[in-house]
């Protein structure tokens, strides 16, 4: 998919015939693409209620202080009497503790909001800096062609061929992981696939008149670059951005769930999932941060399904 | 076809340089805990300065990195297991080394590994690839149909499920609900060698195979749907129709033939990936694969593990990616391979 399939896929009629039709007759508006995609989107009912629910996961994490505030317990505090069965065991959900408590008598439902944070802060933090370092290097490997395109393909040849997850543990151990570290391995192992995406994108548009036009009249690289090319390329980019947010997530939960992620006590869905792992008898435990992981993930799928869809009508429609 | 086996097999060789020298910095020179911290570690904690020194200077820790990278190619120099310990006789020579923390060769834990990992990956990879085969062709024979949209959403929910949050609830649902009600079908760890007991390695590997596939398969469902509807759309298969070829043969002859590029190029990918540890899943489901041993050698800052485990891992990844392209080759005579 390119820009230019879109534009041409799209009715254009600014200055159709139409649109300076006789007095009277309804004035055709102009419409550009984007107003199209966004159309289109708001049109598609899975996809403005996949926003809902991740505009309520996003208030979730907003408001996690007033969950503290409401039930009394921050996220931390471990309830030793009154969180705790008299064996020591976590308490199903009841009255106090709505969605029941953990190993170490804590909240749960607050610990899930409060992991929200992590999520959505990790999900989008390492999404926008994978897609900007992905960007930079995709637009240079394009417009420069020759050795740097040479060069920086190499690299993403071999970024694209080491395993990923046991070099994002091995890293995140090295460095006892926190919350900065989990963010900047994530981008580093990620970039490559949409340096990739753009690589492709740029060389398809780089011969183009106004790029030309652009360098006639002395524009340096970087300007064209930006300027010229970048706004061209945007639609596929906004695409990966929203389909990479839930893997990010997911990425994230999966290194704290190993241990080399966010520390804890921090509240963190992975790390609440992972310290569930042997607390079988009390299923509450497992599910309900299971539960919130799966329902921001989908969500998100769904959303970004539905952003692909809008911007590119003829791809098939898998997700419906 | 010559120079092309060449070139990628070179620049596979490149890759394992550069990621085995990664490892290499990432834990001698940026591992914050340092030579000192691994060797008292490895001694354990009654350990006074000089025998932490001895350790440091039986595992060359405190050599400059290049030698020691030099080491694990070539092999420590000296003579033969002095006082009983056995000498690291560099990858070149198939040697990967020994386990700073038990001295256990890294050879072995590895060779011990593979088969678990292998297991895991095959078992899976047949069942992801019947799975999403089948819902795939199937919703591309009926389009937005009610199958189609059930296919399309089961896919769409377990691509988003987290690995080991599946592995997770099936433990809890069919080995932990099951087994307090009297029923043990599943056990929730470990792992039995096919030549032991075929029933039993089976009956271990089941919840990982199907959590490994249905997280995998939904890519697939996508990708074979996709595929399938866009090969269908083409002349070449309206003309096998109006011949009167039945329509099981038009799908799977002439369809199904010219689709399958695509997904040969993921699976290749994934299967590729796998071999190299199925981290998640072992860790879930307790199975000592490579992924297993990885991560734990990692919390250990077991070296030579993580490094064999690196090795294996990354060379099935280059060799998975070399057979997708020739097989692309051979899938669609159009592609020349240069």
């Amino acid at each position: 998919m390119t820009i230019g399939d879109i534009v041409s896929a799209t009715p254009v009629s600014e200055e159709g015939p139409l649109a300076v039709g006789p007095e009277g007759a309804k004035k055709i508006e102009g419409r550009s693409p984007w107003k199209l995609a966004f159309e289109r989107l708001r049109r598609d009912r899975a996809a403005i209620i996949s926003l809902v629910v991740i505009f309520l996961i996003v208030l979730m994490a907003i408001i996690a202080p007033v969950f503290k505030h409401l039930t009394g317990h921050p996220p931390n505090q471990q309830y030793f009497d009154i969180g705790l069965t008299q064996d020591g065991l976590p308490r199903p959900p009841n009255g106090t503790f709505l969605l029941g408590t953990d190993d170490l008598g804590r909240d749960i439902l607050v610990r899930i909001a409060y992991g929200a944070r992590i999520s959505l802060l990790v999900g989008v933090v390492a999404t926008f800096l994978t897609v900007s370092i992905g960007t930079i290097i995709g637009l240079a490997a394009g417009y420069f062609g020759k050795i740097v395109d040479t060069i920086l393909s190499r690299l993403i040849d071999v970024m694209l061929s080491i395993p990923f997850l046991l070099f994002a543990i091995s890293l995140a151990s090295i460095y006892h992981a926190g919350l900065k570290i989990v963010i900047i391995v994530l981008a580093i192992f990620s970039w490559s696939s949409v340096a990739r995406i753009v690589r492709g994108q740029v060389l398809s548009i780089r011969e183009r008149e106004y790029v030309e036009a652009a360098r006639s009249i002395g524009s340096g690289p970087w300007r064209i670059m930006i300027i010229d090319i970048l706004p061209n390329v945007i639609a596929p980019i906004i695409v990966y951005t929203t389909l990479l947010i839930p893997v990010t997530i997911v990425g994230e939960a999966t290194l704290s769930f190993l241990g080399v992620g966010v520390q804890p006590p921090t509240a963190d869905w992975g790390d609440m999932i992972a310290e569930a792992q042997n607390n079988y008898h009390a299923w509450w435990f497992i599910v309900f941060p299971s539960i919130a992981l799966l329902i921001a993930t989908l969500a998100f799928n769904i959303f970004g399904d539905g952003v692909r869809d809008a911007f590119d009508p003829r791809s098939d429609r898998l997700f419906s | 076809m010559v120079r092309f086996l060449i070139r990628r097999i070179l620049l596979g060789l490149l890759v394992l340089f550069l990621v085995s020298v990664a490892v290499f910095y990432m834990f001698f020179k940026l591992n914050s805990s340092g030579p000192a911290s691994v060797a008292s570690r490895i001694c354990g904690k009654q350990c006074n300065a000089q025998q932490i020194r001895a350790i440091e200077e039986r595992l060359h820790l405190t050599d400059p990195l290049p030698q020691q990278y030099w080491y694990f190619l070539f092999g420590y120099p000296g003579e033969e297991s002095p006082n009983g310990i056995p000498v690291n006789h560099g990858l070149l020579h198939g040697d990967l080394g020994y386990s700073y923390i038990n001295q256990q060769s890294v050879n072995s834990i590895l060779k011990d590994a593979f088969p678990i990992t292998l297991s895991l990956a095959i078992g899976a990879a047949v069942l992801w690839l019947f799975m999403g085969l089948a819902s795939g062709i199937w919703s591309a024979i009926r389009p937005r149909s009610l199958l189609d949209r059930t296919f399309t959403f089961t896919a769409l929910f377990f691509y988003s499920m987290p690995t080991f949050v599946l592995g997770l609830v099936l433990l809890l649902l069919l080995y932990y609900q099951l087994t307090i009600h009297g029923v043990s079908w599943f056990p929730a760890q470990g792992y039995v060698a096919f030549t032991d007991n075929p029933a039993s390695w089976a009956q271990h590997l089941l919840l990982p195979w199907f959590t490994l596939a249905a997280v995998t398969s939904a890519a697939y469902t996508r990708l074979t749907r996709g595929s399938m509807l866009d090969v269908l759309g083409e002349d070449y298969i309206r003309t096998a129709r109006a011949k009167g070829l039945t329509e099981r043969r038009v799908v799977f002859r002439h369809g199904l033939r010219a689709a399958l590029t695509p997904i040969v190029t993921q699976f290749g990918i994934d299967f590729g990936t796998l071999l190299g540890g199925a981290i998640i899943t072992e860790r879930v489901f307790g199975l000592p694969g490579l992924g297993f041993q990885a991560v734990r050698a990692i919390t250990s800052n077991d070296l030579p593990i993580i490094i064999g485990v690196v090795v294996i891992a990354t060379t099935a990844i280059v060799i998975a990616n070399l057979i997708v392209d020739i097989l692309y080759a051979v899938l669609d005579p159009r592609v020349r391979l240069h």
